[in-house]
C-alpha cells in the first residue's frame, strides 16, 4: 500500500491549479456561463499546450501515457475550477470511444488532433425517452448501399454547439446500436443550446436525412453498446473526479464564510447547527474522495473495477447535492445570487449527477451485481 | 498510488481469516445474533468463550501484535493491524479487552513511568487483565471535563468519592481506569488524574444498568471513601485530562466496523434472494435493490478512508489523527445503524422477532437496530465528533463552552 501521489502526479495538480487560478476564476466561468460558445477557444488551446488533451492517450497516438489516476487529477482541478471547456465530451467520452473501437487509422487521426487542440467532438446520444443506458436508444440508421441515413433527434449533446465531429448512436437496420462517425456541419444537422439550469453547452440536435458513409463508423455494427458501457465504466469514474473536485472547492469556500461571516457577535462557524453540516460535508468528501482514488488505482491496474465505478459515482452524486445544497445554505442569502461562486456548483449538481449515470441507475447496477455475482472474500 | 495489500499482507490476512474462522465454530451461539461486545461481557456463557478466545490470542502472539516490540509486541504496521481487526471483526471473534488493550495501555506508553510500565503493561499482554473505562457520571456525559468525583491526597493515598456510570463489562473487570478530580479548586479539564485502580478495593460497589433488551453491559459503580495508593496515579497530578483526550482518539480509531457491515450485507443479500412477498423475490423489489447499492458504496467508501487514516498515522508516524479518527466513528456507526434499520424494515413483521426460531436471520438485524443506537451515542456521541470534526477537520472556530 502507497497512498501517495507521484511526484510528477503533484506536479500535474499544481500545475492544473495554477493555471485555473490564473486563467479561469469563477468571475471568468460567469461570462463564459452566458456567451453562446460555452468555452474559451485560447484557454482550450492552451489547456492542449499543457498536454491535458493527451493525457489518456498511448504515445503511438502522439499521447502522453498517462494513468487514469493521472486523468482524474486533472478533472478534479477543473471540477473546482469549474473550468468550461469541451474537455470531457471531446477527451474523455469520444476519446475512449475511439481509443476502444477506432480503427488505427481513425485513432491515428482523430486522438492526434484531440490531442493538439485541433478537435472538439460531441456524443450523441440520449433522446426524449431513453435512459442512462445504451440500450434504450431508439433512433434509427436505414442502410442503404454504401451509406446509412440517419433520422431522429438526440438531446443533451453536450457541445454539440462547438463541435467539429459527433459521434451519433443509432440502431444500424437489423445490426443494433452502433456508432456513427458524423461532420457537425454536414447537411440536414441542425443544433441548438438548451437551456439548462448549469447554463452549459448541452444541446438539441435533429437528423434528417443525413447521410453517412459505411466507413465512417468507430466499431463495427451492432457493437455500439458494448462500446459504451465500457466508455460509461471509465468516464463514470472521470466525472467522479470532477464532482469531487467541485465538492473541494465548495467545503473550502464555505468553510471560508463561515469563519468570517458574524452573526450574534461570533463568526457563524462557531455554531454547532453550521459546524454540524460543516462535518458532514467533510465526511462525505474525505470517504468518497478516497474511494475515487481505489477505483482510479482499480482501473490502472486492470483489475475488474465495474461495481466500484457504479457505486463510486452514486457516491459522488449524493456527496455533490448535500455539499453544494450545505455550502448554498450556509452562504445565506447572498449564496442565492447570480454573484455567488457557491451557486455555480449548486446549479451543476443535477447535470453531473446524470451525466454517466444517475444516482439509483448506479445503485442499481450495484445491486444487479452484488445479486448475481456476490463479493469477493473481504 | 497503490491501494494493493502486499503479498505479506494477504498471507497474514489468510492466517488471520482461517484462524478466527475456526475458532469461531466453537463459539456460543450469542456470538451469531447479539452484536459483539454484548456476547462478551453479558453472559456468562460468552464470557467465558471472551476469555478463551483471549488465552488463544496471547499463545497465537495476536494479542499484542500492535504493540511496539519494546513493551513486547509484534511491531506490527498500522495497515496490518487493520487487516486483523476487519479479520476479527468480520468473524466477529472476541478476545479483545477493549478498555486495557484498546485505550489504556496505549496511554500508558505514552504518559506511565517506567515503573508502571513494567507493573502494567505485561499483565496486559499476557491477556490476563480486563479493564473497565471509569469516566462518565451522571452530570458529565459529554461534558465530561465537568466531573466531580474526587480523589483527594492523604499522606501516600488518594481518597476517592463519587459515582461513575454507563461503565460497559465493570462487572467483568478486575482493573478500572479511573478520572477524578484531584484538585477540586480548579474547574473542568485542570485538576483531574489518571489512575489505575483495582476493582477489589474497599468500597467500590457496582451496580448493573440493564440495555433496553434487557441485557447486562453497563453498570454504575459507587466509590465510597475508595484508598488508591499514589503508585497508581498515571502521569503527573492535574494533568489527566491532556492525556484522557488522547485514550479518547484510541477509543476512536481503528475499529473494524466496515467488518461488521461486510457480514450484515452479506447475510441480508441471502436474506432477499430467499424471501418472498406477494409471490415476487424482495430481491427484485426495486427499492430493496437500490438500498444495498447505497450500503455497498458507503461500506468502500468509508473503508477507503479507514485505511488512509491507517496508512497516513503510519507514515507520519502519528499516534492518532483526531479528525479523521472522529470521522471513521461517526461514518462507521450510522452506516452499521442504517443497515440494521434496513434489514428490520425489509423483513417487514419478522423484523421485530429476536434471536428464536421464528426470527429471520437468528435475530441478528433486530439486536443489531438495538445496540448500534448505543454505538452513536457512546466513545463521544456522534454529535460531540461532529464538533471536532468541524472544529478541526474544518477549522470552524471553537466558542467558549464549547468543551
Amino acid at each position: 500500500m502507497d497512498l501517495d501521489f507521484t511526484s510528477e502526479q503533484m506536479m500535474l495538480r499544481d500545475a492544473a491549479a495554477r493555471f485555473s487560478a490564473s486563467e479561469c476564476t469563477y468571475e471568468e466561468v460567469k461570462k463564459v456561463e452566458d456567451s453562446e460558445k460555452g468555452y474559451v477557444p485560447e484557454l482550450w488551446k492552451k489547456i492542449a499546450d499543457l498536454g491535458w488533451t493527451n493525457v489518456l492517450f498511448p504515445s503511438r497516438y502522439g499521447g502522453y501515457d498517462g494513468t487514469f489516476l493521472d486523468l482524474v487529477i486533472l478533472q478534479e482541478e477543473m471540477g473546482k475550477a469549474l473550468f468550461p471547456s469541451p474537455f470531457f465530451s471531446t477527451v474523455v467520452q469520444c476519446g475512449l470511444l475511439i481509443l476502444e473501437g477506432g480503427t488505427e487509422e481513425q485513432k491515428a487521426d482523430l486522438l492526434g488532433r484531440i490531442a493538439v487542440g485541433s478537435l472538439i467532438m460531441a456524443l450523441a446520444q440520449y433522446e426524449e425517452e431513453t435512459d442512462y443506458s445504451a440500450e434504450s436508444v431508439m433512433m434509427t440508421a436505414e442502410p442503404r448501399g454504401n451509406e446509412y441515413v440517419l433520422n431522429g433527434t438526440k438531446m443533451f449533446v453536450m457541445d454539440a454547439n462547438i463541435a467539429d465531429k459527433l459521434i451519433v448512436v443509432a440502431r444500424a437496420g437489423g445490426a443494433g446500436i452502433s456508432l456513427f462517425l458524423v461532420n457537425s456541419h454536414d447537411p440536414g444537422i441542425q443544433i441548438t443550446k438548451l437551456p439548462t439550469v448549469a447554463k452549459d453547452n448541452a444541446c438539441e440536435v435533429i437528423f434528417e436525412n443525413v447521410i453517412v458513409a459505411k466507413e465512417n463508423m468507430i466499431g463495427s455494427p451492432g457493437c455500439g453498446g458494448a462500446l459504451l458501457d465500457q466508455m460509461y465504466e471509465k468516464a463514470a469514474v472521470a466525472k467522479a473526479g470532477e464532482i469531487m473536485g467541485g465538492c473541494k472547492a465548495c467545503i473550502d469556500m464555505t468553510a471560508e464564510y463561515a469563519r468570517n461571516r458574524e452573526q450574534y457577535g461570533n463568526p457563524i462557524g462557531g455554531y454547532q447547527a453550521i459546524q454540524h453540516f460543516m462535518a458532514d460535508m467533510l465526511l462525505f468528501y474525505d470517504t468518497t474522495s478516497n474511494y475515487l482514488y481505489r477505483v482510479a488505482c482499480m482501473i490502472d491496474e486492470g483489475k475488474d473495477f465495474t461495481r466500484d465505478a457504479s457505486a463510486l459515482k452514486a457516491c459522488a452524486n449524493e456527496c455533490f447535492r448535500y455539499v453544494t445544497e450545505k455550502g448554498v445554505k450556509i452562504h445565506g442569502g447572498i449564496g442565492t445570487t447570480r454573484e455567488a461562486d457557491v451557486a455555480l456548483f449548486y446549479r451543476r449538481a443535477p447535470t453531473y449527477a446524470s451525466m454517466c449515470g444517475s444516482t439509483s441507475y448506479h445503485y442499481e447496477k450495484v445491486a444487479e451485481k452484488l445479486l448475481t455475482e456476490g463479493m469477493e472474500t473481504f | 498510488m497503490d491501494f494493493d495489500l502486499t503479498d505479506e499482507e494477504l498471507a497474514l490476512k489468510k492466517e488471520f481469516d482461517d484462524f478466527f474462522r475456526e475458532e469461531m465454530k466453537h463459539a456460543p451461539p450469542v456470538y451469531r445474533y447479539e452484536a459483539l461486545i454484548e456476547a462478551m461481557y453479558a453472559t456468562d456463557e460468552g464470557w467465558e468463550f471472551n476469555k478463551y478466545m483471549r488465552k488463544k490470542l496471547v499463545e497465537r502472539g495476536l494479542y499484542v501484535r500492535h504493540w511496539p516490540k519494546e513493551y513486547g509486541g509484534g511491531g506490527a504496521t498500522l495497515v496490518e493491524q487493520r487487516i486483523y481487526s476487519e479479520s476479527q471483526a468480520y468473524f466477529g471473534a472476541p478476545g479483545n479487552d477493549n478498555f486495557g488493550l484498546g485505550m489504556f495501555a496505549p496511554t500508558l506508553m505514552i504518559y506511565a513511568s517506567d515503573e508502571q510500565k513494567a507493573r502494567l503493561l505485561p499483565p496486559i499482554a499476557r491477556g490476563e487483565v480486563q479493564y473497565c473505562q471509569g469516566w462518565s457520571e451522571p452530570n458529565a456525559g459529554s461534558d465530561l471535563a465537568s466531573l466531580k468525583t474526587t480523589a483527594i491526597k492523604d499522606g501516600e493515598y488518594y481518597i476517592v468519592n463519587g459515582q461513575k456510570i454507563w461503565i460497559t463489562a465493570a462487572h467483568r473487570a478486575d482493573h478500572m481506569f479511573l478520572l477524578a478530580r484531584t484538585d477540586p479548586s480548579q474547574k473542568r479539564g485542570g485538576g483531574l488524574s489518571v489512575f489505575n485502580v483495582d476493582m477489589s478495593l474497599p468500597g467500590i460497589e457496582v451496580r448493573p444498568i440493564l440495555y433496553m433488551n434487557g441485557v447486562h453491559l453497563y453498570n454504575e459503580i459507587f466509590l465510597t471513601d475508595v484508598r488508591i495508593h499514589e503508585s497508581e496515579r498515571i502521569g503527573k497530578e492535574n494533568q489527566g485530562w491532556g492525556m484522557t483526550r488522547d485514550t479518547m482518539n484510541f477509543e476512536r480509531s481503528g475499529s473494524g466496523a466496515y467488518a461488521i457491515t461486510r457480514r450484515n450485507l452479506e447475510k441480508l443479500i441471502a436474506y432477499v434472494k430467499t424471501t418472498k412477498r406477494n409471490g415476487k423475490f424482495l430481491a427484485e423489489d426495486p427499492l430493496v435493490r437500490q438500498k444495498l447499492g447505497k450500503i455497498y458504496a458507503d461500506m468502500e467508501a468509508g473503508r477507503a478512508l479507514a485505511y488512509r487514516i491507517a496508512w497516513m498515522q503510519e507514515k507520519g508516524k502519528l499516534r492518532f489523527s483526531p479528525a479523521a479518527a472522529s470521522e471513521s466513528k461517526v461514518f462507521s456507526t450510522e452506516l452499521n445503524k442504517r443497515v440494521a434499520d434496513f434489514g428490520v424494515e425489509i423483513m417487514g413483521f419478522s423484523g421485530q422477532i429476536e434471536h428464536s426460531p421464528w426470527a429471520p436471520l437468528e435475530g441478528v438485524m433486530i439486536a443489531s437496530y438495538q445496540s448500534t443506537i448505543a454505538s452513536m451515542i457512546y466513545a463521544g456521541s456522534n454529535e460531540i465528533q461532529r464538533n471536532i470534526i468541524s472544529w478541526v477537520g474544518a477549522g470552524m472556530p471553537r466558542l467558549k463552552g464549547q468543551g
